[in-house]
């Protein structure tokens, strides 16, 4: 029995798995004739591939908005797994939800994609990295198309596989290596509990699908509602880099800074956030699930707000950094504004991919520099990079109108409105630190005097025109969300949300979006005052204060807690049973028995002079000679 | 066609090929390999052929020939397969050729080396196809000598201890499973009249109920050893290590699937009451081995003994799918058995393609060698994440729906077992980065050559089977499910009900899952 075969197989104009099926094609070709291609080629093939994936995406866009209503539209390829009365399908789905997230991955990764040429030019494995950027973007797309949660956890582990895969993309060092396998394995352990979950989904529904899962979701008892949003948030803990499985993001910065970029900050790592949002069906029927959702994304952002604030180096600084504002989201979720965690999802990827490459613009015009104490004073010599830096800066500080300003602001005013000050004023402090980390950051690398003897050289052009177009989404992005009740996303993501309740909190619209832009002011002004007036010596400071500098800059330590309590312990664990028990215990048990039974035979010698045919022919010989035995006999 | 003996053909066209090759002169070499990949290609055909005369989606055995061998004994010759054993059947003419083009440099006393393998094949394929128990028995004791003398005559420094302790583990176990089938034989004196090993008929056999538990770890411990179930499991490390990559592929894909698969046709389907007794104890046993088999696989520096250790913890998932008694469970079980044989199967020629060049297994004195063969080492990765479980690849299938039906009967088991899938991605890419990934360690390796024609012709079907299972697996569990149903059916009915369900011929009763009593 095909579970919901009672809906038609497609009912879309265009097939949805057409959108996918550009990036599979890019990745499979230069996969299996990489080394074919000469100069640039195929840099522009692959970016070829996923424009015309961003475009497709646009005509289903198109196909949905002049449709006559429906929902959803969905495409059922084929039935993928079934055994006994379990049953999925492969099939896509395309609703406004899914239709915003293909879009902000299809056109940030064109742009990065456009970007990695120049930034890759005269890289050995140079067709490599576009192949593996492809697939991609192939996992990812199939991760938000997904019409069913099995289907999306394909995706799920695929975009895992391409971020070990472009982490450790230089895997001749070794901490590329390193983190891209650390990356892969913690978020595994999110990934498991996740599987759980998928597994608990289908018993407790008989499906996988999204309409059957959520349309009965309400159903849920509270107690098992809260288990199984539990167990997708582990997931999604994971991969978004939330507390306690953070660690893997910032070490993950070794992989190039376009992969940085589309993969650590705008995309995959969001996926996290997605899911939370596509199954708040189910996070809904637990109100203890969303508060834990809020209470870890606010916990993270304000953790990772203070770390990014002692980075020192500029990748790092934005892994925080991303972190945090995964933190912002997931805290919108937690609060039910989910169009608004959506919309900072959408205004983060502009902005956290422009500063990625705008930081990626610096190192490539300081020889792969990535130290912001060897930087200082670029603005003079890095204009473009520097400008369209400072529209990402104050995007993400939140100073309006940029778009990071209305969709942090909304997020934030989210707690207020449900009446949750604590929350709210919790939310200010992280904004506060968002503030001052990224302000400090723009200090320390485009103002003062330079501290290195390097003579930069800006952005080349495709990498000025991924920067420009990707500043511009940045300013302008907010048109998308000018008001969290009916602006152009909210409305049109209401059909998977339902209406935006009109706010409600003790504070108006008006006064908590000043108390938004105050908060980054502050924090604006609090950086300016130590790192960019001259009036206070900061490297003297950073000595004054030497141990708290370090603890932020560890993140706090927890991953050095993580290797000497967990990973220190493992090994040894593993050596003991492997050379202790195994080889002593077990071996010796069997060893010792043979020895024994050796002894009695008095052959234990011939045994072991290597005659090993003449003893097997033995053996046989009695086999042969017990059955004939045997059959004479009877 | 539909008289044609396929089972016969399939199973003894080795053996033919062996007997024929024994009358070549001995001294072309190249003329004994060329030979030996003819038979064993022409095998796979054949048993293509057998695959297209079984219908498909039915439960019960097919292509069943029957004949009276010694009529003294109403020893029989009886085969058939039904959805389960079909796909051991093809897995194992299908790896055969592959193994055989993977033993292309073998230059020690080549003509004896292929009649042992092309002997091996023959007595594999028995083990699958025999529903006599006698038969069976002699399939399963025939494999020891060919496995042994590969071991013992074409392995590594430690290769004579390996063999003999290969040979003296499987034999202890045998020695158990030959009392149990000899009881069995004579308890069904009593009750049929006649005394028979025919498996169909010994499911009918009433037992007491300590009878029938004694019996069932009679045949436990033979094939827990040869699965192998923890911490029975010694011997397997130690043989694969020592075996040549080609006795390790057949060791792997082939020979410990016959411990699982003995477990599914003869424990499940003649003592039910016995298994369901045991089955807490069977899957503690396979939780424990899919944990400490991937525990002690972390820490091993020998590649070879690393693969062998997550064979460990993968066959536990197997045996967890099987003794979970949900249809699910056990068909995923069914696929992971296929699928371990083909993921750890190209694992064992990657590693003996490393070793080939390398001169050694040790991951310590490896490193960057994916600098110099960035194809092998692809390759090696996405072997390595089919068998980690990547969804879109092959083992995914498999162990999602152990997990998911095992999860229906038992909460605490799935949820330990996922353990599993995080272990199995510590072991694996870390032992893919110690091999591939960082500086060159070895001068030396700077000028390895990367995969040749010919390695590239044998891992190519491998990996297109590992790719078609993980996206489109309907043609193996539509074929897998009926056949797995009725075992957990049976299981499950008489199991518990303690009334023999009906019996039709060729089936070994005719439970379908409505009639499943409830787990205790």
């Amino acid at each position: 029995m095909v579970i919901g075969a009672d809906l038609p197989a497609i009912n879309s104009a265009m097939p949805i798995w057409i959108v996918p099926l550009f990036p599979l094609t890019g990745a499979l070709v230069l996969l299996l004739t990489g080394r074919r291609w000469r100069g640039l080629l195929s840099g522009w093939f692959a970016s070829f591939l996923v424009g015309a994936s961003f475009v497709s995406t646009i005509v289903l866009l198109l196909d949905f908005l002049g449709g006559d209503g429906e929902a959803a539209l969905v495409n059922r390829l084929y039935q993928w797994v079934a055994a006994g009365s379990f049953s999925v399908d492969v099939a896509f789905r395309v609703d406004p939800l899914a239709l915003v997230m293909a879009l902000t991955v299809s056109g940030v990764a064109t742009l990065i994609h456009i970007y990695s040429i120049d930034y890759m030019r005269g890289d050995p494995r140079f067709a490599r990295f576009f192949a593996y950027l492809n697939l991609f973007v192939f996992f990812m797309l199939v991760l938000v198309l997904a019409n069913n949660f099995l289907l999306l956890f394909v995706g799920w582990e695929g975009v895992g596989l391409c971020s070990y895969l472009l982490i450790g993309f230089w895997f001749e060092r070794k901490p590329a290596a390193d983190a891209a396998k650390k990356a892969f394995i913690v978020t595994r352990i999110g990934d498991s509990a996740f599987l759980i979950g998928i597994v608990f989904i289908w018993l407790r529904f008989q499906s996988l699908d999204f309409e059957v899962v959520f349309a009965r979701a309400p159903e849920l008892a509270a107690g098992t509602a809260t288990v199984l949003a539990l167990l997708l948030f582990a997931g999604a803990v994971g991969k978004s880099a939330q507390l306690p499985l953070h660690t893997w993001l910032p070490d993950a910065m070794e992989g190039p800074t376009p992969v940085s970029a589309l993969i650590h900050a705008a995309t995959m790592v969001t996926a996290g956030v997605y899911l939370v949002v596509r199954a708040h069906p189910i996070f809904e029927a637990s109100e203890v699930a969303l508060t834990i959702v809020a209470t870890v994304g606010i916990v993270t952002a304000i953790y990772a707000g203070l770390s990014a604030i002692g980075q020192d180096d500029i990748k790092r600084m934005l892994a925080y950094s991303t972190i945090s504002q995964l933190g912002f989201m997931f805290f919108g979720a937690g609060m039910g504004a989910y169009s608004a965690a959506i919309f900072l999802l959408v205004a983060h990827a502009f902005f956290k991919a422009m500063l990625f490459l705008g930081a990626g613009s610096v190192m490539h015009g300081l020889r792969g520099e990535t130290d912001m104490m060897r930087m200082g004073g670029l603005r003079r010599a890095m204009p473009l990079t520097f400008w369209t830096w400072v529209i990402g800066w104050l995007a993400m500080a939140g100073i309006p109108p940029l778009s990071g300003f209305f969709a942090k602001d909304q997020v934030v005013a989210s707690a207020s409105e449900n009446g949750r000050l604590w929350f709210w004023i919790a939310a200010l402090v992280g904004s506060l630190l968002t503030a001052v980390y990224m302000s400090r950051a723009t200090f320390m690398t485009f103002f003062g005097r330079p501290r290195s003897e390097q003579k930069p050289h800006d952005a080349p052009p495709r990498m000025g025109l991924a920067l420009v177009v990707l500043a511009a989404a940045a300013a302008f992005g907010g048109i998308l969300g000018l008001s969290a009740v009916n602006g152009i996303l909210p409305a049109f993501l209401e059909p998977v949300f339902g209406a935006a309740e009109e706010p409600h909190g003790p504070l108006t619209v008006l006064a908590l979006a000043l108390a938004s832009s105050a908060v980054a002011v502050v924090g604006i002004g609090i950086a300016y005052l130590v790192y960019g007036s001259g009036r206070i010596d900061w490297v003297a400071l950073r000595s004054r204060f030497a141990g708290a500098k370090r603890a932020s800059q560890r993140g706090f330590y927890v991953d050095d807690v993580y290797t000497g309590g967990l990973v220190a312990p493992a090994k040894l664990g593993s050596a003991f049973l492997a050379y202790v028990f195994d080889r002593r215990v077990l071996d010796g048990a069997v060893n010792g028995l043979g020895r024994i039974i050796g002894a009695f035979a008095g052959r234990g010698r011939a045994v072991q002079t290597g005659r090993v045919r003449s003893y097997a022919l033995a053996v046989l010989l009695g086999v042969v000679g017990v059955l004939s035995y045997l059959v004479v006999r009877f | 066609m539909n008289d044609f003996p396929w089972l016969t053909a399939v199973t003894f066209a080795p053996l033919a090929g062996a007997l024929a090759l024994a009358l070549f002169p001995s001294r072309a070499a190249n003329l004994h390999r060329l030979w030996t990949l003819l038979v064993t290609v022409v095998v796979f055909g054949v048993s293509v052929g057998m695959f297209a005369a079984y219908e498909g989606g039915a439960a019960g055995f097919q292509l069943v020939e029957r004949a009276t061998w010694v009529e003294s004994l109403n020893f029989q010759y009886i085969l058939g397969v039904d959805g389960i054993s079909v796909f051991l059947v093809l897995l194992t003419t299908f790896l055969m050729p592959v193994a055989v083009l993977a033993s292309w440099r073998v230059d020690r006393q080549v003509k004896s080396f292929m009649i042992a393998f092309l002997v091996l094949e023959t007595a594999m394929l028995g083990t699958f196809v025999a529903l006599d128990l006698l038969l069976f028995f002699l399939f399963f004791e025939a494999l020891l000598f060919p496995m042994y003398l590969i071991i013992g005559g074409w392995g590594s420094e430690r290769r004579a201890y390996a063999a003999v302790k290969f040979f003296l583990f499987t034999m202890a176990g045998s020695a158990f499973l030959f009392v149990a089938i000899l009881f069995l034989y004579f308890r069904s004196g009593s009750a049929l009249g006649t005394p028979t090993f025919d498996l169909t008929q010994l499911a009918n056999v009433p037992l007491s109920a300590s009878a029938g538990r004694w019996l069932f770890l009679g045949f436990f411990v033979a094939f827990a050893v040869k699965v192998p179930l923890f911490p029975l499991h010694t011997w397997l490390p130690d043989a694969h290590t020592e075996a040549p990559t080609a006795g390790s592929v057949v060791l792997a894909a082939v020979l410990l699937k016959i411990g699982a698969y003995g477990l599914i046709r003869f424990n499940l389907s003649l003592f039910p009451e016995a298994s369901m007794y045991f089955r807490t104890f069977v899957l503690v046993l396979a939780v424990i081995g899919i944990l400490y088999g991937a525990i002690v696989a972390l820490i091993q520096t020998d590649v070879k003994r690393l693969v062998a250790y997550s064979s460990v913890s993968h066959l536990g998932f197997v045996v967890l799918g099987i003794f979970a008694f949900s249809v699910e469970a056990m068909t995923g079980g069914v696929l992971q058995m296929v699928n371990h044989g083909l993921s750890t199967g190209a694992l064992f020629l990657l590693v003996g393609m490393l070793y080939e060049r390398t001169h050694t297994r040790d991951l310590t004195k490896m490193g960057g060698l994916s600098q110099t063969m960035p194809i092998l080492a692809g390759v090696f990765l996405f072997t390595a994440l089919s068998s980690i479980g990547l969804p879109g690849l092959n083992g995914f299938v498999g162990e999602f729906l152990v997990l998911l039906g095992t999860f229906a009967v038992s909460k605490p088991f799935a949820s330990v077992a996922v353990a599993g899938v995080v272990l199995a991605a510590i072991y694996l890419l870390w032992a893919y980065q110690r091999a591939m990934h960082g500086e060159l360690r070895n001068a030396e390796h700077a000028t390895l050559p990367d995969l040749n024609g010919r390695e590239r012709v044998l891992l190519a079907p491998v990996l297109a089977a590992i790719l078609l299972i993980g996206v489109f697996p309907r043609p193996f569990l539509d074929e897998i499910e009926p056949s797995a149903e009725v075992s957990v059916a049976c299981v499950r009915g008489r199991g518990t009900g303690g009334e023999l369900l009906s019996l039709a011929p060729n089936h070994l009763c005719t439970g379908t899952i409505d009639q499943l009593g409830p787990l205790p």
